[in-house]
């Protein structure tokens, strides 16, 4: 048997009680919780979450964590309509429901205003979630880090947190749109290129703490067109998800 | 004492032998992708396999000569720390014994270690016996480098980040070594039919 040369502490499975629901669009829903005993988390990290039906059934899941650190623990959970978690998450929970979590897990998909920046983030439809607690994050500390973010969705109902990342204050936010945009749309209208890339992002000699979540597809092109670009391999950090049964 | 959860059904799969899928695990039929960064694309040309470290004699295959060791094909299932269990996937490869067999390790613990910075610790007891493999075939075609081609660890007892993408060699090493997931929070074994996910389980 091999152990950990220094000793962790077990990441235990706690009662968390759901404080709030808030439909985001029509396939995403944010569960607000109280979690007693949580010891916070970094931005970027992810929680397992076990349902049990009552014949003892256990289903497990992870979910990015879309809360800054300091706040209440936040999930925003986008419905895979052949899911076997995520349709329980985001249509039947309600307010004062309780289930299990635990976390917060994850050491290298996170991001602190102490390891500076500038942040570049490129997310694709709900891999914004990671995202997004990142920039509450940069928000609630005020940072002036340089940050910019580049989201792709399908249609303009489909971007997550949308009057909150317009009312960013700091951080330039890029949208594009791969479906379908409003006759008034002044954004992107394709998949994610070169061209969109380097228009939006900081120049590789600046050396940006990449973070790319989304899709397995999204997150092959956009990282291997950042390494193209000149972009260090090692300063990109990847978190991907598929429709794997969610 | 369990929280049950209001309204939750669940979805059971009676095509699935609930005996071959470990605690916390469902089964999915795709195949999805978790890495850390960028795929790397190494040209065959530049690829390269070494036992190193703690051996009697340290051995490197270029990609040909890899080629010329004696394969096994087989099915088996894998699991993935994010919860999905594969079966029957079947691979070709050849088997870490084989290699070990050239370079006599000396010590009890190894390194993997692959393109694009990754590095995954493993007892030699994990790793020999008929437990791993070097795999460059999945189903029967070359393995695709977002799966972790041109030839990836496959270590199906333990969680699939084990399993290194686009190993390029072992490093065998007198002590335990964290590697780059065991450092990020995750267990340092990571044995699935013992919930091995995270630090301190």
């Amino acid at each position: 048997m091999t152990e950990p040369s220094v000793a962790r502490a077990p990441i235990v499975w706690r009662e968390a009680t759901v404080r709030e629901t808030i439909d985001e669009n029509a396939h995403a829903r944010t569960l607000v919780f109280d979690v007693p005993g949580w010891q916070g988390h970094l931005a970027g990290q992810h929680v397992d979450v076990r349902l049990t039906a009552e014949d003892g059934y256990v289903a497990e899941r992870s979910y990015s964590i879309a809360s800054a650190p300091k706040d209440p623990l936040s999930l925003t959970i986008e419905r895979l309509d052949d899911g076997e978690v995520s349709p329980y998450l985001s249509e039947e929970l309600r307010q004062g429901d309780a289930l299990e979590l635990r976390g917060p897990i994850g050491g290298f998909f996170t991001w602190r205003v102490e390891d500076g920046g500038p942040l570049l983030l490129i997310g694709g439809g709900s891999g914004l979630v990671p995202l997004m607690s990142m920039l509450r994050h940069h928000r609630a500390e005020q940072s002036a880090i340089d940050v910019r973010l580049l989201l792709s969705a399908r249609t303009a109902d489909d971007i997550l947190f949308r009057h909150e990342l317009d009312a960013l204050e700091g951080v330039s936010v890029s949208y594009t749109l791969t479906r379908s945009w409003p006759d008034d749309w002044t954004g992107f209208q394709r998949r994610i290129d070169a061209d969109m890339l380097e228009a939006v992002a900081p120049a590789p000699s600046a050396r940006p703490h990449t973070f790319v979540c989304g899709p397995t597809p999204f997150v092959e092109s956009a990282a291997n067109l950042l390494v193209s670009l000149g972009h260090e391999p090692r300063s990109i950090r990847a978190e991907r998800f598929g429709p794997t049964g969610g | 004492m369990p929280i049950f959860s209001r309204g939750f059904h669940g979805h059971r799969r009676d095509d699935v032998d609930p005996a071959r899928v470990p605690p916390g695990q469902y089964v999915t039929n795709g195949f999805p992708v978790l890495s850390a960064g960028p795929t790397p694309r190494p040209h065959l040309a530049d690829w390269s396999f070494t036992i190193q470290g703690a051996v009697d004699r340290v051995v490197t295959w270029s990609w040909d000569e890899f080629h010329e060791l004696p394969t096994e094909t087989f099915t088996l299932d894998i699991h993935c720390v994010t919860k999905w269990t594969k079966l029957d996937t079947t691979w070709t490869g050849v088997s870490v014994d084989t290699l070990l067999e050239h370079a006599r390790p000396s010590a009890g613990f190894v390194t993997a270690y692959a393109d694009g910075n990754y590095t995954t610790n493993l007892t030699l007891d994990d790793i020999t016996g008929g437990k791993a493999w070097i795999v460059d075939t999945f189903d029967g075609v070359p393995l695709e480098a977002e799966h972790g081609g041109p030839a990836r660890m496959l270590v199906p007892h333990l969680y699939f980040w084990k399993s290194a993408k686009w190993v390029r060699g072992l490093n065998v090493t007198p002590t335990d070594e964290p590697g780059f997931w065991e450092t990020n929070g995750y267990n340092n074994h990571g044995d699935p039919w013992l919930e091995q996910r995270y630090w301190g389980d």
